[in-house]
């Protein structure tokens, strides 16, 4: 075991909405003792220049993320589908504006 | 010292502007004295942003006074060209950060006072001091937030943090009561409705602390007997060595801008 101190602030995910109608975006993410206490580091961390009206904290271990290593397993297949794309069909000229 | 201090025409409101404005600058001053010494980096970054708030206050404020003393002073040489007794901010302003706790206790204590007395001052007659009022108001309001949660979380946390955050309230209570004084030249604006007697604020101010007091498990001193005299510029001995590591430079090499 290592000596080096457990923090007693744990890693937090900090999402931002910038405007009113958009979604909330994640923008980094900080140390804190609790909620409280990490939506305020957040204010001060990440809306010092006036880049927010609503913040969101999510404690980090709450995500559920995919593994890199299953990258071939999860995204590759969906790169020969070129007919998922909208572009991917000729419009006919007589349907005008879509 | 290289240059010598400036000499201020202290009419009723120029002393009332240098009042509040000294102490905004020089708990701005304080709270940037922890840049590189923060328990975290959040907290740092906490620190200086209402360090930061407070120095945007002060110099609103000095601007006004020399607008209102047009004597060709200016924020800089209200700032950096008076002295010790010229200064006339409270003396808990002045108080040393200390470890963590009592910075919180003294942000605290100015906090739960300023949120309050610039949202009755956003009434003042005189609408330049409204509009600083209304600009101050919600800062401070942020600055009570944020220290209020830390001396919670200190007094109610462990053995130690409890016994120190407890220590800061004691250190720091005498120097409470020079906030909602107001000495007969500023009864005199209070009269005009240009300023809000503090004293009318005691209360809130009493309810507000004694919450944060109670939730944190800290005891409010007992004692009565207040310091003063910071208003009069009759300072701790600590004002003194703030102001010579403030004004250094512009004492040095005096007009040097950059």
């Amino acid at each position: 075991m290592s000596d080096v101190k457990t923090p007693n602030t744990p890693l937090w995910e900090v999402f931002i909405r910038s405007r009113n109608g958009l979604a909330h975006k994640h923008v980094g993410s900080l140390h804190a003792a609790d909620a409280t206490m990490a939506l305020q580091a957040a204010r001060d961390l990440y809306t010092r220049r006036g880049e927010g009206l609503s913040i969101w904290i999510v404690p980090s271990h709450a995500i559920t993320a995919s593994d890199p290593a299953d990258k071939g397993m999860m995204f590759e297949p969906t790169v020969s589908k070129v007919y998922r794309h909208p572009t991917f069909y000729d419009v006919p000229d007589e349907v005008g504006h879509m | 010292m290289a240059t010598t201090s400036i000499q201020v025409n202290e009419t009723p409101l120029v002393l009332y502007l240098l009042r509040r404005a000294d102490d905004a600058l020089i708990l701005g001053h304080r709270l940037s004295e922890w840049i590189g010494l923060g328990p975290i980096l959040e907290e740092e970054m906490a620190l200086g942003n209402i360090g930061l708030d407070l120095i945007g206050q002060a110099r609103s404020l000095y601007a006004y006074a020399a607008e209102a003393e047009a004597a060709g002073n200016d924020e800089d040489k209200f700032a950096y060209l008076r002295d010790a007794p010229q200064y006339r901010n409270l003396l808990l302003a002045e108080q040393p950060n200390g470890d963590f706790g009592q910075t919180m206790v003294r942000q605290l204590f100015y906090s739960a006072f300023a949120d309050l007395y610039w949202r009755a001052m956003t009434e003042s007659h005189d609408a330049t001091l409204a509009a600083i009022a209304a600009k101050s108001e919600k800062e401070s309001a942020y600055h009570l937030r944020h220290s209020s949660e830390w001396v919670i979380r200190l007094g109610d946390g462990t053995e130690e943090s409890h016994a120190r955050v407890q220590e800061a309230v004691d250190l720091l209570w005498p120097y409470t009561g020079e906030m909602f004084e107001c000495d007969a030249t500023e009864r005199t604006l209070v009269d005009g409705r240009t300023i809000i007697d503090p004293a009318t604020l005691r209360d809130a101010w009493d309810h507000t602390i004694n919450a944060v007091l109670s939730r944190a498990t800290l005891t409010r001193p007992k004692n009565p007997w207040m310091q003063g005299g910071g208003r009069a510029g009759r300072h701790s001995e600590h004002l003194g060595h703030l102001l010579s590591t403030m004004q250094h430079v512009q004492r040095t090499y005096p007009g040097a801008a950059w």
